[in-house]
């Protein structure tokens, strides 16, 4: 035995037979038995792969589909540029941090713990620094939440521009975090009455700073150390980032280096040429922390189209909302006209991710599917045009507006705008 | 708003150097500039010798790379031009984000005195100043941009969450049947697999869902 896997003639033969078994309809009316269940193969037979052979594993070769991808014309540079979750190919609710999406504006860069340092300072009783062991002394929490891209969609705002969930609703993942709560931290410095914002910045080139408001600060921003059970990866802001739950992605500052409370707002770069929104009057809109609530079906989609046939078919797909948890998803297959609401599989908890399915059957006739999200405030997702009607087309950010997929009779999906 | 939690002596003073080296914020009223000063034809070279390559001799931004200047009375256009001059509020955010993030690649190499002539040119590049402008520390809060009036905090509260927390329609909802006005696939602007398809697409299961009837 080498360690190569070869094709044996054993399997040849089974794939060669199982195409033509496929053929005929599904295995419930095979005519002919099925050499994958009839002859012995290889995988019950002879050794698997021993436990050494790797301390830590990636996806079997045939999920390689399930990985990150960069579209080049959006950016000038990928070192200040966006990829994309492979959302079309999940399921449940927590992303695998190796294929989640990433967001720099220098880079990803290489920060030790050793090379740590964390301060505090402005209106603070105490500027302090802390070295990344301190950090590991203060209590523990732990939260579960979305950090979804400003720009999510945002080139969707014209139209029906890219093909495929990845890239139309993927500048967005789902961990669970373990760090502490910034309002710890604050209070070892000790926040003087006249502190109303906390700036916060990261370790890179870019600095990222953001403004936020004292009372988000106290409430539940986190410094986070961990993600889905380790630490954060890399190009994620190892080893310590902010978790701002419900809040734009721009401001999970990453590699954080600074925490600095002041009376006013910085009104960054971060703030004010980017992450404001152009409305129809030429002004703009400033300070839009909060990510609206939010759907999209997941399958079928451009990526996902529908291969197996007329009859039962499972939409699934996620929801999410910064204003809370959500309460409900309904889902259209006839462009809007009639909806029905789905499941939500397993819990809709606040500020993060959130699964539902629905189950049909498929009558192999075109369909206009649509997600669209309730959240606990009552907010329910608007369509594309209601946005646009309000905010008109060079908003750039925050569009959470109502996707909508044109699957055709032979299962392909489109990405599509309808009137 | 929850209790503060009580301080558990974690962490060290931070000294004044340690602070001044990492504090180089700049507020829109000025707080935070350090002492110096800079021209604009000084601005001019340092700006050729460290930023044109990217935004060109007038900031005017070569091939895709941001345009720093231009782009006056756009921010209605369909597609508006969104500069410095045409659309930041404050020059305090020149300074700063130029100081310690510019040029991209070799950030926080610029002086102070530098960065205030850099900041000088960029405002002679938007017709802000004249050639022979002098930015100092002191004269800095003096600068109104034109776009300063340009933002409002984010007022959706009361713009779109009371139009869309209403109970939706369940049945009967479209007078018409549905239209195609816009589909992405005619753009063609998607990464593509070998075989045409979006990049990622879900590999076939079975050879026999290429032939079947759908």
């Amino acid at each position: 035995m080498t360690d190569e896997p070869k094709p044996s003639r054993r399997a040849f033969l089974a794939g060669t037979a199982a195409a033509g078994a496929g053929l005929v309809a599904t295995a419930a009316t095979a005519q002919t038995a099925d050499p994958l269940i009839t002859e012995v193969q290889d995988w019950a037979s002879v050794f698997g792969d021993p436990v050494d052979a790797t301390p830590y594993g990636m996806p079997i070769e045939f999920e390689s589909h399930v990985v990150r991808r960069n579209v080049e014309w959006l950016t000038e540079s990928t070192a200040s540029s966006i990829n994309f979750t492979p959302i079309h190919a999940l399921e449940g609710t927590i992303t695998p941090q190796g294929c989640a999406f990433e967001r720099h504006h220098s880079g990803a860069i290489t920060l030790s713990k050793q090379d740590y340092r964390l301060m505090i300072n402005g209106l603070v009783e105490k500027p302090l620094i802390f070295t990344f062991e301190d950090l590991l002394r203060f209590p523990r929490q732990i939260s579960i939440a979305f950090c979804e891209c400003a720009a999510n969609g945002g080139m969707e705002w014209g139209g029906a521009q890219l093909e495929g969930c990845q890239f139309t609703q993927g500048m967005i993942h789902n961990m669970e975090y373990t760090g502490v709560m910034l309002r710890d931290l604050l209070a070892e410095a000790g926040v003087k009455p006249e502190g109303k914002w906390v700036y916060v910045e990261g370790a890179d080139a870019s600095s990222n700073g953001r403004s936020i408001p004292l009372e988000k600060a106290l409430d539940d921003v986190m410094v986070a150390f961990f993600a889905n059970g380790e630490a954060l990866r890399k190009e994620h802001g190892y080893p310590v980032r902010l978790v701002v739950p419900g809040w734009e992605g721009n401001m999970w500052v990453k590699w954080l280096r600074r925490i600095s409370v002041y009376d006013q707002a910085v009104e960054s770069r971060e703030e004010t040429s980017k992450y404001t929104d152009m409305m129809p009057d030429g002004r703009a809109r400033k300070w839009t922390w909060v990510m609206d609530a939010k759907s999209v079906i997941t399958q079928p989609s451009p990526q996902a189209p529908i291969r197996h046939g007329a009859g039962p078919l499972v939409i699934t797909g996620l929801a999410w909302s910064g204003n809370g948890r959500i309460t409900r998803v309904d889902i259209s297959t006839d462009g809007g006209n009639s909806w029905t609401p789905a499941r939500i599989t397993g819990e809709a908890r606040s500020k993060a991710l959130t699964r539902f399915h629905h189950d049909m059957t498929w009558d192999g006739s075109e369909m206009f599917i649509m997600s669209r999200a309730v959240d606990e405030t009552g907010y329910v997702q608007p369509t594309k045009q209601a946005l646009r009607e309000i905010r008109g087309t060079n908003n750039v950010y925050h569009n959470n507006g109502i996707q909508v997929w044109w699957v055709r009779a032979d299962g392909e999906v489109e990405n599509v705008e309808i009137a | 708003t929850p209790a503060v939690a009580e301080p558990l002596g974690l962490g060290r003073p931070a000294l004044p150097e340690e602070i001044a080296a990492w504090d180089a914020t700049v507020l829109p009223d000025g707080t935070g500039l350090p002492e110096g000063s800079g021209d604009v034809l000084t601005g001019e070279d340092v700006f050729g010798a460290n930023c044109a390559s990217c935004h060109g001799e007038f900031a005017e931004g070569l091939d895709s790379w941001p345009v720093l200047a231009g782009g006056d009375g756009t921010l209605t256009d369909p597609r508006p031009v969104k500069t410095i001059g045409s659309y930041w509020p404050y020059l305090s955010t020149v300074y700063d984000y130029v100081h310690r993030s510019m040029p991209f690649g070799q950030a926080q190499t610029l002086s102070v005195d530098d960065t205030y002539a850099i900041t000088a040119f960029l405002l002679y590049s938007n017709g802000l100043v004249e050639d022979d402008f002098t930015l100092t520390k002191d004269n800095f809060a003096t600068i109104v941009m034109p776009n300063a009036e340009g933002f409002y905090p984010d007022d959706r509260a009361e713009t779109e969450y009371p139009l869309f927390r209403v109970e939706p329609c369940m049945a009967d909802c479209r007078p018409a049947p549905p239209e195609v006005t816009k589909r992405a696939s005619e753009l063609n602007v998607t990464p593509r697999d070998g075989d045409g398809k979006p990049a990622g697409t879900l590999p076939p299961l079975t050879a026999a869902s290429e032939t079947a009837p759908a």
